[in-house]
């Protein structure tokens, strides 16, 4: 097994409830606020001393309008972080979050800091997917349509290709909606979720799950992307407000600090795929992951794999042979939602907090990214 | 929004209690009026229900969704909100016990000022009112709203012999400057004006129908079209009110009717409507009516009953000589017409207008009061004594004598004369006692109808006239079929645009009083020059209309489009070239030459872009507008009231929304005066568009609504052509692209997609059927 020269922990994890774009009730409030609020509460919540945090890394995938200029300095701002904290913001589309925790940790192998915050933002309220200017060059768009192809197109094509039905999506999708409702009703959210001020009083719960729902629902939606298609809404993540951060420390600094680390960094990957198959990013991503850190998919005891699409989960987890009992044990984002900036922090700060709370050894935390890409992290517990 | 008398203290705060349908529907267009309203209901949550479901119905009780938010709702626990309330309006169940309660809980709570008025259409004032206090009975009177309130113009007012003059002055200005109502003072008489005629008409129409054996297709072949009365005739509007209101509104009358009343006289509801109530077949709301559609394996058949076995068969769509007589020769061909339908109609219409002139001085003011009503509460064209006078007074009144029935007297006050006159270019109509009086209009209304008749028109051509409506201000008028745009308006448009300058002319209002706007340009001509390959044809048509908008747009003086109905196609594009829109409320406006198979190109994708595009809100780059200007345009958008045109750019936030349709001419005047002083007109726009990459992107949006089976393959094709020349073809973001490109773009665009088949069966699909092709 190969181990980093400076082992890097994740120390910290808080992020903002998800609530439903456009009538969530994060929609009328800007998705800086929101990041700020996060970045503060996970200050507070760790005690970290705020002058030691090296940079902020933020991620977000449409980084105009109000998520425009610098956010990850602005935030740093408005989070009233010292001065000298740096602040970047970085785009990998879904990925970008999870990007800023191996950014961290990639640094801080070089002796650049001993501690770092590492969070994504969106509020798909505010900013369209696709940003306000999409202009995409006309010369690839004609010659490689998948390049810039819509992500319900790629999420039909996987079902496709994966010979993934109706029923079998549908069946995913409930089951996200009931572990999420579990892992809330048992509390299991309290401690991670930072309450939002808004301008309408302060908001403490996710707005994504539906407790409701049942298979006749879900078998009576209508196909959202494709008329003789089977992914519908419900089997897609809702489109979300949110945002989410981890603090990602050397495990030296946790311990003179006093921080309570979750799980070691242990090893992470990127990978590229056919852009219109963009749903498989996690199988070769998550493969070249788990070899880095000398682990089998057997060994894991805790996977958080991004739930983008019922039927690219389906195929990621068929493809890398996961245990589906230990996959997303406190829901998915079908249910909770995938702010996409956000989601990246999300899981892994997820992957890292189950495995510190069921004292697992292993953790893997990966997803799919828009444009062909994969990428995952390794997680050992502490 | 609307100029409001300075004097009259406003009102600004309305409560409607009675969630009902009616009462529901007042407090949505009392926010339409832009009131704060407080809708209650006796029982818990059924007025917020109420606003709930309105927000579904269609047509649409709101003028835009966000006015929703403009109601609050309660039950009667929370009559405090009636404190600060200015006009309280009553519109629960029809019984005077609860009424009187209801007043005696709501009087204490009334302001000094505020009015309480009742929207009964049964009930008498002298009884409303018989335990009110003094004090209230000064503000108390009846404003009788009806179904739909937003899209019924008719507002029937009842005041008492106590009834302050100052109330019944707030109201009438509110109604009618805010709420778009046309007033009509009734006496307090049972049913009213409409109602008590109106309910005769469809009475005596059952009753004679069953009596001379008419079947229900002819019935409403001969009573509708032919009578000016919508093509729904009696039996299908009876199907569309409901059959069970009848008996209720009959045992009203019954009871407060003189037994000599010729309503009485009709007999009671005929057993077969009574049987048809007692089976649930209570018309369109119920199992069917006189009508019904069935399912058949997917198709809808259309089904009438048989008056005599109660039973249905397949309808049939006579066209008897009695109906068609009247379109040459009018309603008195159809009413001589020597026929078992000639006849039928003979029975209905002697009866009912006889009835209209025995009661006038009994029930109204004035003729033109029973005339409006009619023509505004049951959609007739023309009211009961504008038919006589189409009829002749002495024929009708020969006529009704030889058939055995009374002459009412006010047949022989108008002996040998008509009911209306223009004299001394002046509209009159005759009052009770046989003197011609010059007919009222409100203050501030001006109709295009009056101006007709009392000028000779500037210029003239088949398809189009230009008016002098005074002050210096000329107004073009469209009256092709269906005011559609043809070669022969754009000339006028041009001769207007040479002339009125050299003439002294301040400025051009653009209105007509048809029922639409205009539907668009005549595709017919396109459809010829398309089939013909005739290119060089519709590129000339295109430039023309094109040039003459353009240069109406950089007249040296201000024109402003005063829309009423549809405004769509080249009619949207005429709107979007003016330099003010002062238009009706009731405007329903877009460009939908998608559903023809081509793109704007008489300037209206250039217009909505540059609109778009100084937008002040809109986020940045050169994207926004035109994503805005490809949604709007590619889905065949069109507004449902002038408050969504102005979501849509289509009107420019300082242009003005007008609920009276008799006001809106007024208006547009008053705007052309106040933009003469000064004018400028306005310089040509330039814009920065994003070119292929726009293109690309619309492209990936195009290809989803295809792969969503939204869009049809030549509604790709289209959207494609649409994307090109909103782009701006092949600019790049900085280059400044100027009005000519892009109308360049426009015509190239049309031009492609015209040489496709799917365009020319689009085009031929729609002047056959009038609905789009989606192929």
């Amino acid at each position: 097994m190969t181990s980093p020269a400076v082992p890097i922990v994740i120390a910290g994890f808080a992020r903002s409830p998800f609530t439903p774009a456009h009538k969530g009730d994060l929609a009328r409030t800007r998705p800086d606020e929101i990041a700020a609020q996060v970045v503060r509460g996970l200050v507070d919540r760790t005690h970290v001393d705020p002058a030691m945090i090296e940079d902020v890394i933020m991620g977000c995938t449409f980084p105009e309008g109000e998520q425009g200029f610098n956010i990850a300095r602005l935030v740093g701002f408005l989070a009233d972080l010292p001065l000298q904290v740096g602040g970047v913001t970085v785009n990998r589309f879904c990925g970008s979050s999870m990007q800023g925790v191996h950014m961290a940790a990639g640094a801080m192998q070089m002796g650049a800091g001993q501690a770092y915050i590492c969070a994504g933002v969106e509020s798909m309220s505010r900013i369209p997917m696709t940003g306000f200017n999409p202009m995409p060059h006309p010369g690839l768009a004609a010659r490689m349509s998948g390049a810039y192809m819509g992500m319900g197109e790629t999420a039909e094509n996987v079902a496709e290709a994966y010979e993934i039905g109706r029923a079998e999506q549908d069946m995913f999708a409930l089951a996200s909606h009931e572990k999420a409702a579990f892992a809330q009703d048992s509390g299991r959210f309290t401690n991670e979720i930072v309450p939002i001020r808004t301008k309408k009083g302060h908001v403490f719960h996710d707005g994504c799950i539906r407790r409701d729902t049942s298979l006749e629902d879900l078998a009576a939606l209508k196909p959202a992307f494709a008329a003789e298609g089977t992914v519908t809404a419900a089997t897609a993540s809702p489109l979300t407000d949110g945002a989410a951060a981890v603090l990602v420390t050397t495990a030296d600094f946790a311990e003179r600090e006093g921080l309570e680390p979750l799980a070691y960094v242990r090893s992470f990957a990127v990978s590229g795929c056919k852009p219109e198959m963009m749903g498989i990013g996690p199988v070769k991503s998550s493969e070249k992951a788990l070899s880095r850190a000398s682990i089998t998919v057997d060994q894991l005891d805790v996977i958080e794999l991004n739930e983008a699409f019922a039927s690219q989960a389906l195929a990621s987890i068929r493809d890398l042979h996961l245990d589906k009992d230990k996959i997303n044990i406190d829901g998915g984002a079908i249910a909770l939602g995938h702010p996409l900036g956000a989601t990246g922090a999300r899981i892994t700060g997820k992957a890292a907090e189950i495995l510190h709370r069921t004292h697992g050894k292993w953790a893997l935390a990966t997803q799919c990214i828009g444009g062909g890409q994969g990428i995952a992290t390794v997680l050992e517990g502490v | 929004m609307n100029e409001t008398s300075e004097v009259l203290q406003p009102i600004n705060k309305v409560c409607v209690i009675g969630a009902g349908v009616m009462g529901a529907g007042i407090a949505a267009h009392a926010a339409n009026a832009g009131a704060e309203v407080v809708l209650l209901d006796v029982v818990d949550g059924a007025a917020e229900k109420a606003v709930q479901t309105m927000l579904k119905t269609q047509p649409a009780p709101f003028m835009h969704k966000n006015f929703a938010q403009r109601i609050v709702t309660g039950t009667m626990d929370n009559l405090g909100h009636v404190d600060d309330c200015d006009w309280v309006i009553e519109a629960v169940v029809e019984r005077l016990d609860v009424k009187q309660e209801l007043y005696k809980a709501v009087i204490p709570h009334l302001a000094p000022d505020a009015i309480l008025s009742s929207n009964t259409s049964t009930l008498p004032l002298v009884d409303l009112t018989a335990k009110m206090p003094m004090g209230a009975r000064r503000s108390f009177l009846i404003t009788h709203f009806f179904n739909p309130p937003r899209y019924m113009r008719l507002l029937e007012i009842v005041t008492g012999p106590d009834t302050a003059p100052e109330a019944l002055e707030r109201i009438a200005d509110f109604t009618d400057r805010a709420m778009g109502k046309s007033l009509v003072m009734c006496k307090d008489t049972p049913g009213f004006i409409a109602n008590r005629i109106g309910t005769f008409w469809l009475h005596a129409a059952v009753t004679e129908a069953i009596r001379l054996g008419m079947d229900v297709e002819r019935a409403d072949a001969v009573l509708g079209r032919p009578m000016g009365v919508p093509k729904t005739g009696v039996f299908a509007l009876l199907d569309l009110v409901g059959l069970d209101l009848m008996p209720h509104i009959l045992s009203s009358l019954e009871t407060a009717l003189d037994a000599d009343d010729p309503f009485r006289q009709l007999g009671a509801a005929p057993d077969v409507v009574t049987t048809m109530i007692e089976g649930g077949y209570t018309g369109r709301k119920g199992l069917g009516g006189f009508y019904r559609l069935k399912t058949d394996g997917g198709r809808k058949i259309k089904e009438a009953i048989d008056l005599k076995t109660g039973k249905y068969a397949p309808a049939q769509r006579p066209n008897p000589p009695a109906a068609k007589a009247a379109r040459k020769k009018g309603p008195r061909a159809t009413l001589s017409h020597d026929s078992p339908e000639g006849r039928y109609a003979w029975a209905v219409m002697s009866k009912t207008l006889a009835y209209a002139a025995r009661l006038a001085p009994e029930i109204s003011d004035d003729i033109d009061s029973v005339d409006r009503a009619m023509r505004l509460g049951y959609n007739w064209k023309w009211g009961p004594f504008e038919l006589i006078d189409k009829l002749g007074v002495d024929w009708f009144s020969r006529a009704l004598r030889a058939d055995g029935q009374d002459v009412p007297e006010l047949l022989h006050v108008a002996s040998g004369r008509r009911y209306y006159r223009v004299a001394k270019g002046q509209v009159q109509h005759l009052d009770f006692i046989g003197e011609y009086i010059p007919l009222k209009r409100p203050d501030g209304v001006l109709t295009l109808a009056d101006v007709k008749r009392q000028t000779r028109p500037l210029a003239r051509n088949l398809s189009a006239t230009v008016w002098d409506i005074g002050d210096q201000v000329a107004c073009l008028e469209f009256h092709s079929k269906m005011n559609s745009l043809n070669p022969l308006v754009l000339s006028m448009m041009n001769w207007a645009r040479h002339e009125l300058p050299k003439r002294g002319f301040k400025g051009l209002v653009i209105h007509n009083d048809g029922r639409n706007f205009s539907v668009g340009a005549n595709i017919a001509l396109l459809m010829i020059t398309a089939g013909l390959r005739m290119w060089p044809v519709i590129r000339w048509i295109l430039r023309y209309g094109q040039n003459t908008f353009g240069k109406l747009q950089r007249a040296p003086f201000p024109v402003v489009g005063a829309p009423s109905g549809m405004a769509l196609g080249g009619g949207c594009e005429v709107l979007l070239h003016c330099d003010g829109i002062e238009a009706h409320a009731e405007t329903y406006a877009g460009l939908i030459e998608a559903g023809v198979g081509i793109v704007p190109g008489w300037g209206g994708c250039k217009e909505l872009l540059t609109r778009w595009a100084s937008a002040k809100d809109r986020p940045g780059g050169p994207m926004p507008p035109v994503m805005k200007a490809f949604e709007a345009i590619a889905t065949a958008q069109v507004s449902k009231s002038a408050f969504e045109a102005m979501d849509m750019m289509i009107l420019r936030p300082d242009d003005n929304v007008v609920m009276n349709q008799d006001r809106v001419l007024a208006q547009a005047k008053a705007r052309v005066l106040a933009m003469a002083v000064g004018y400028r007109p306005p310089k040509p726009v330039e814009v920065h568009l994003p070119g292929p990459s726009g293109e690309a992107a619309l492209g990936m949006a195009v290809r989803d609504f295809v792969n969503k089976g939204i869009a049809t393959p030549h509604d790709a094709t289209i959207a494609r052509q649409l994307a090109i020349v909103l782009s701006g073809g092949d600019t790049d973001p900085l280059d400044t692209l100027g009005e000519a490109e892009i109308l360049k773009l426009e015509r190239e665009a049309i031009i492609a997609l015209a040489k496709t088949p799917q365009t020319r069966a689009r085009v031929a699909h729609m002047l056959k059927t009038g609905k789009p092709l989606r192929n």
